[in-house]
């Protein structure tokens, strides 16, 4: 789950992470009292979505007066942001956040993600701040320091000295780095978080580091137990369709092609969609519809495959483990009553009781399903049927 | 011979008396599994399928000689569970709940590799040595015996796979359920050269998917070091970036994780992989045919 940078920003100031003053604002007006409470000269307008790349887009503007706070306020909010990761129907902009200008003398990166193969979160930060982090790895990596945090020690101060003389930072600002980043190592860890990015960071004329920038992602598995990070979910930001299967505990993922999938397991789900390619086709979505594939679950899956126009067959395709194919076949025949499935289904039942579930779909005699014996036959006659043949 | 586990293996099941770990327990028993006992806190000293019940997994460990835990607890106290299997001297956890929290992992595998017990998993089907001894949730009657050994972080793929071996006329010796989670216990590096070493292994099948390097990894280790042929699929050649298809470890992040470079590593490490999971038993077929 990812947040709104005003909403990180909240938890910084929790932890003494500084970053300048702002206020979130929903109109116009709110901005402009925004801009007013904040007193100053020079303000700058963001606008609050979910994706990076919101300056290029147009979404972060600076204003040198109320009228102008106001101005690019009623610009931003309503727009369609588009940027390189809201894909090209971009995002609409339901807020933005009015800050203070900052005096800015260097901008830096700073971050903490979980490092799959050690196992521990690691630190990183370069003196290439602003850029896209990603560049900075493959043009030129030694421009990023990196620090492995053992989470049972957690963060030393020979972390911060590590990062803060590699960035090259006079000897009396190791400190204030130093506090800043023990400072974030702890929001990571308290709030379960799977990244912080701050890019940048800066530094300001008076020496202060602040974050001028905010992003941070949580590990779903654990928001169980991070009901405050639960209250920040802004479900404007995600995908209906995906919100919606997931209310029914269903993992879907809209994709670009025509041929639907309907799969038990992640992994075999992801191999369906790969087959589908192989096969000359091109999948409408990831689906994994869980262990149990029951006559609602079945159903539910058929809706919102469905909810996408360009489906034109769907590949029903469940491997039958402890759940039993017999069963799924049921499944399928009592949905296809639930919900109207007006395209071809082809469905590959394997696993147990494979046999006696082929036995009752040819007995149900519904028209626009097709059977399949394997993977491949499956994914073969989904193509074929999608392109009509 | 297989690997890890057998039909002497001693195991216990953590969650033992709840509904996914009484149904699984069963099942393994009747597979052939060695359920010596489970651990219920609170339950202490009960009879739970013909198995006594403890409170802790050191009274279990004691009284039943056990050395491999199964364990099924709920997300939330799967750290725990591993750690308390951990310091009471089992040598392997296979977690097979699902939804752990990434930090509990953390810790929990730092702390079982300081006591040296080995882990499987979390969100793993198991492990299966065929017609021998099933530690998880697989179904069974897939895993005809025979010389093929099977790594995958999928479980339903791991069936289709072994579905599709045997169908070729092949089986499997035994069949590892890594899971899909960022951190994981065992993984291919760690399985490969004990599939190198069984002398009734042949060939080696891994499945992987998108997200995180321990692909990567594996075909730098198989170049150096594994002899014995390898079949690869890598799910997710289709997969969005910045997408988590599922498990929470397979995710795409910028340009890193990808299928395709995973492919090409172990292309480059001499592993067959193929494009399509439907040509998995063909393949095996094909490189048996060369041995």
């Amino acid at each position: 789950m990812n947040i709104h940078e005003y909403q990180a920003k909240e938890l910084f100031k929790k932890y003494n992470v500084p970053t300048p003053r702002g206020h979130i604002a929903f109109t116009p007006d709110e901005a402009v009292k925004a801009a007013q409470e904040l007193g100053g000269s020079i303000w700058v307008v963001k606008a609050q979505i979910h994706a990076g790349g919101r300056g290029l887009g147009g979404g972060v503007k600076l204003a040198r007066s109320t009228a102008e706070v106001r101005e690019l306020a009623s610009e931003i909010l309503g727009m369609t942001l588009v940027t390189h990761q809201t894909g090209p129907e971009g995002k609409l902009v339901q807020k933005v956040y009015i800050e203070e200008g900052a005096d800015i003398k260097k901008e830096y990166y700073l971050g903490i993600l979980l490092d799959r193969a050690l196992e521990m979160p690691i630190m990183m930060a370069s003196t290439e701040g602003g850029m896209s982090i990603e560049d900075v790895a493959h043009n030129t990596p030694e421009k990023i320091i990196k620090v492995a945090i053992d989470p049972i020690t957690g963060f030393q101060g020979f972390h911060g000295r590590k990062l803060a003389f590699g960035l090259g930072l006079p000897k009396e600002d190791v400190n204030t780095f130093i506090k800043f980043a023990s400072a974030l190592y702890n929001v990571y860890m308290d709030y379960d978080a799977e990244m912080i990015e701050i890019n940048p960071l800066i530094q300001t004329g008076d020496g202060r580091f602040l974050a001028l920038d905010a992003k941070m992602g949580f590990d779903n598995n654990a928001l169980y137990r991070q009901n405050s990070i639960n209250e920040l979910r802004d479900l404007s930001e995600e995908e209906p369709t995906e919100v919606e299967a997931g209310k029914f505990d269903l993992s879907y993922i809209k994709l670009d092609g025509n041929v639907g999938c309907m799969v038990n397991g992640a992994g075999l789900a992801m191999g369906t969609m790969d087959t589908i390619n192989y096969e000359g086709g091109k999948p409408a979505n990831f689906l994994d519809v869980g262990g149990s594939a029951s006559a609602e679950t079945v159903a539910k899956g058929f809706e919102i495959i469905l909810k996408d126009p360009n489906v034109k067959a769907i590949f029903v395709n469940i491997f039958g483990g402890i759940v039993r194919c017999d069963r799924v076949a049921n499944g399928i025949i009592e949905a296809t009553k639930i919900t109207n499935v007006n395209v071809p289904v082809i469905v590959r039942l394997d696993g147990t009781n494979a046999i006696e579930a082929a036995e009752i779909l040819r007995n149900a005699g519904i028209k626009n399903i097709i059977a399949a014996t394997d993977l491949a036959d499956g994914a073969k006659k989904a193509v074929a049927a999608a392109k009509g043949e | 011979m297989s690997i890890l586990v057998n039909k002497d293996t001693k195991v216990i099941v953590q969650g033992f008396t709840g509904k996914e770990g009484s149904f699984h327990a069963e099942q393994c028993m009747a597979y052939g599994t060695k359920i010596v006992g489970g651990v219920t806190p609170g339950k202490g000293g009960q009879e739970h399928l013909g198995k006594p019940v403890f409170n802790t997994v050191s009274d279990a460990v004691n009284a039943t000689g056990a050395t491999v835990s199964m364990i099924f607890v709920p997300p939330a106290f799967v750290s725990d569970a591993v750690m308390e299997a951990a310091d009471a001297g089992i040598t392997m956890a296979v977690i097979i709940t699902e939804g752990a929290p990434v930090k509990d992992m953390m810790y929990a595998k730092a702390y079982a590799t300081k006591k040296n017990m080995m882990t499987i998993g979390p969100n793993c089907p198991g492990i299966i040595t065929a017609d021998e001894c099933k530690i998880g949730i697989m179904p069974g009657f897939i895993f005809k015996k025979g010389s093929i050994g099977l790594i995958s972080k999928s479980g339903t793929l791991t069936y289709e796979s072994a579905n599709q071996v045997v169908k070729e006329g092949f089986g499997i010796t035994t069949a590892v359920g890594i899971g899909g989670d960022p951190i994981i216990g065992l993984s291919y590096k760690q399985l490969l050269p004990m599939f190198e070493a069984d002398p009734e292994t042949k060939a080696i099948v891994m499945i992987g998917e998108i997200g995180g390097d321990l692909e990567i990894q594996a075909a730098a280790y198989i170049k150096e070091h594994i002899t014995k042929p390898v079949v690869a699929f890598i799910a997710g050649q289709t997969a969005p970036e910045g997408k988590r298809m599922g498990h929470a470890g397979a995710i795409i992040s910028g340009s890193a994780g990808t299928a395709q470079e995973k492919m090409a590593a172990l292309t480059a490490a001499g592993v067959t992989v193929v494009v399509s999971p439907a040509d998995i038993g063909k393949a095996v077929a094909e490189v048996m045919k060369n041995l």
